[in-house]
């Protein structure tokens, strides 16, 4: 009886389903839905060593805090589509590689760290934002520096080409500090010179100085200032520019993660348990403005609109 | 695609406050520069002795040189580049090498002496060929003539070797200002570095890259023509590489 019931139901329902993907092929898919619908995959791009937000584990799969929100929004596009499969593809980018593959619709979703600014909205769009970060500098306890002003003469690293060291060189200025500032090519070549001397702090997001300190030899000889160059500045998962059918799926996925229980359960997940694959603890509470922010999930790339109050 | 091309993004201004992004460019392109001839100048000189060492009938003096050649060409030359930035100083003496770490621009010297040593070993094996070229009897004519084996070298052999390995050599010429982009490894921000730097700040990738490769194609260039110049003026009637 009860077998017969759900068959009922089934074939009741049909119908209805068949109207509703008739709706959506009526709309027209653009863009990027139509792509998706027309291949059935979804490619993400991933960075290889964004810890905590995307990376590589001990199996080299991506893994992290923006690739658990892009599981997060693979679902949603698939119901969306009403697609009964959805192939995930996954393709490694870098900094200088995630612009053309996302424009040359290599990947559909950059999910990484990519820090969302009025300059890079002329390229691309963003989503909610996941992550707030400010740059700060670590150094190592021995060296007894606490404010930016304590930097004073020093050299002091940070990578080239971020807006780490653009805050850096305009703190320089500003101040008036005579820093002697030396560039590095990545983050961790970064980090190296503070562990090797060459430097005796470096300027970085301070969640990347995080990560650093927790993978180091000695985590109790470094310490990352209170004092921070900047406001903090979000992070976004990427997408194509100009694809509003495709962003609004984005965004109504990424919005309900946060609003849930379940942004939260993510964030502690990445940033306050011990992560894969060397069990790295960053300990990084979630700070008030990211949690205002997950009430109320926004896409702007201007750090005043990230206040805790 | 879907790109938003910009081409004036040149114009506008950089966001590190020193100038416009073609001032950039442009100030990547003269480290670039700088770091070349310091590499090129250094391969030469080295390169020459070693070139010459290979050559001698000395035993030892060809072991020495065979080693420095096999040592400095089978290695990548990122991997040494990190080996003399990174390496060096942790096996030197504590206080040797916190000097060495702070000396201002050591990424700069550290590019043009690592690059300079590595194209060495290849103007040295360029050397040994063009030497090796020569009939033997020239060797023996300046021993006939009362020259030492130095004054062989210099009046006799190397004039014409030179001549000879000239063409190799502009293309080696070129290899070091194109490997001096390796150098971006040791923050030394070149040309390279910048037009990375450019992306990340503009988010105009095929721009930045766009400009930097004409900017090596134009100083390539200039280096081809002066060098064709240098190969016609230096050339002899009526041997090898004259008309």
């Amino acid at each position: 009886m009860k077998r017969l019931r759900m068959i009922g139901l089934v074939i009741g329902l049909a119908p209805a389903a068949a109207f509703c993907a008739g709706q959506v092929n009526a709309e027209e898919l653009t863009g990027t839905l139509k792509k998706i619908k027309e291949t059935g995959a979804i490619t993400i791009g991933y960075r290889d060593s964004s810890i905590p937000f995307s990376y590589l584990d001990d199996n080299q799969k991506p893994i992290g805090f923006a690739i658990d929100i892009c599981y997060r929004i693979v679902d949603a596009v698939k119901k969306e589509l009403k697609l009964d499969k959805l192939v995930v593809e996954f393709n490694p980018v870098t900094s200088s590689t995630r612009i053309p593959l996302l424009a040359n619709g290599t990947i559909d979703l950059e999910c990484g760290s990519t820090t969302n600014n009025a300059d890079r909205q002329k390229q691309v769009w963003f989503t909610n934002t996941h992550f707030l970060t400010a740059t700060r500098f670590v150094s190592k306890k021995s060296s007894k520096l606490s404010s930016i002003d304590d930097l004073k003469g020093r050299s002091v690293v940070s990578t080239s080409g971020t807006t780490n060291i653009k805050q850096l060189t305009e703190a320089n200025a500003a101040r008036n500090l005579g820093i002697n500032i030396i560039p590095a090519k990545e983050h961790a070549e970064s980090f190296l010179m503070v562990e090797t001397d060459r430097a005796v702090a470096a300027v970085l997001d301070d969640i990347l100085l995080a990560s650093f300190v927790a993978g180091s030899k000695d985590p109790d000889a470094y310490v990352i200032s209170k004092d921070a160059f900047s406001k903090p500045e979000p992070y976004g998962i990427m997408l194509r520019k100009d694809d509003p059918d495709f962003k609004k799926v984005v965004d109504g996925a990424t919005a309900a993660l946060y609003q849930s229980a379940d942004g939260q359960k993510l964030y502690d997940k990445w940033l306050m348990q011990k992560i894969p694959p060397k069990g790295l603890n960053l300990n990084v509470p979630i700070g008030a403005e990211l949690k205002k922010e997950f009430a109320k999930p926004s896409d702007s790339p201007d750090p005043d609109s990230y206040t805790a109050m | 695609m879907n790109y938003h091309w910009n081409w004036r993004i040149f114009w506008e201004p950089a966001p590190n406050g020193t100038g416009t992004y073609l001032d950039m460019l442009l100030s990547g392109l003269v480290l670039t520069i700088e770091t070349a001839i310091c590499a090129w100048i250094i391969a030469l000189a080295f390169g020459s002795v070693v070139g010459v060492l290979r050559t001698l009938p000395s035993k030892t003096a060809s072991w020495i040189s065979f080693a420095y050649v096999e040592f400095f060409r089978n290695m990548p030359l990122l991997v040494q580049l990190f080996l003399w930035f990174f390496v060096l100083p942790e096996l030197l003496p504590r206080s040797w090498g916190l000097w060495l770490k702070q000396i201002p621009n050591a990424p700069f010297y550290t590019a043009a002496i690592g690059i300079g040593l590595f194209m060495s070993a290849r103007v040295a094996e360029q050397l040994r060929a063009g030497i090796g070229s020569l009939p033997r009897g020239q060797k023996l004519a300046a021993t006939a003539l009362g020259l030492t084996t130095l004054q062989g070298y210099r009046y006799v052999l190397l004039p014409m070797a030179f001549r000879i390995i000239m063409p190799p050599l502009t293309s080696e010429f070129l290899s070091t200002i194109k490997n001096t982009s390796v150098a971006i490894t040791i923050g030394l921000i070149e040309l390279t570095g910048e037009a990375r730097a450019m992306q990340e700040f503009s988010f105009q990738v095929f721009e930045a890259f766009t400009a930097a490769t004409l900017l090596y194609l134009l100083i390539n260039i200039v280096v081809v023509i002066g060098m064709r110049f240098l190969e016609r003026g230096l050339a002899i009637p009526g041997y090898i590489t004259g008309k």
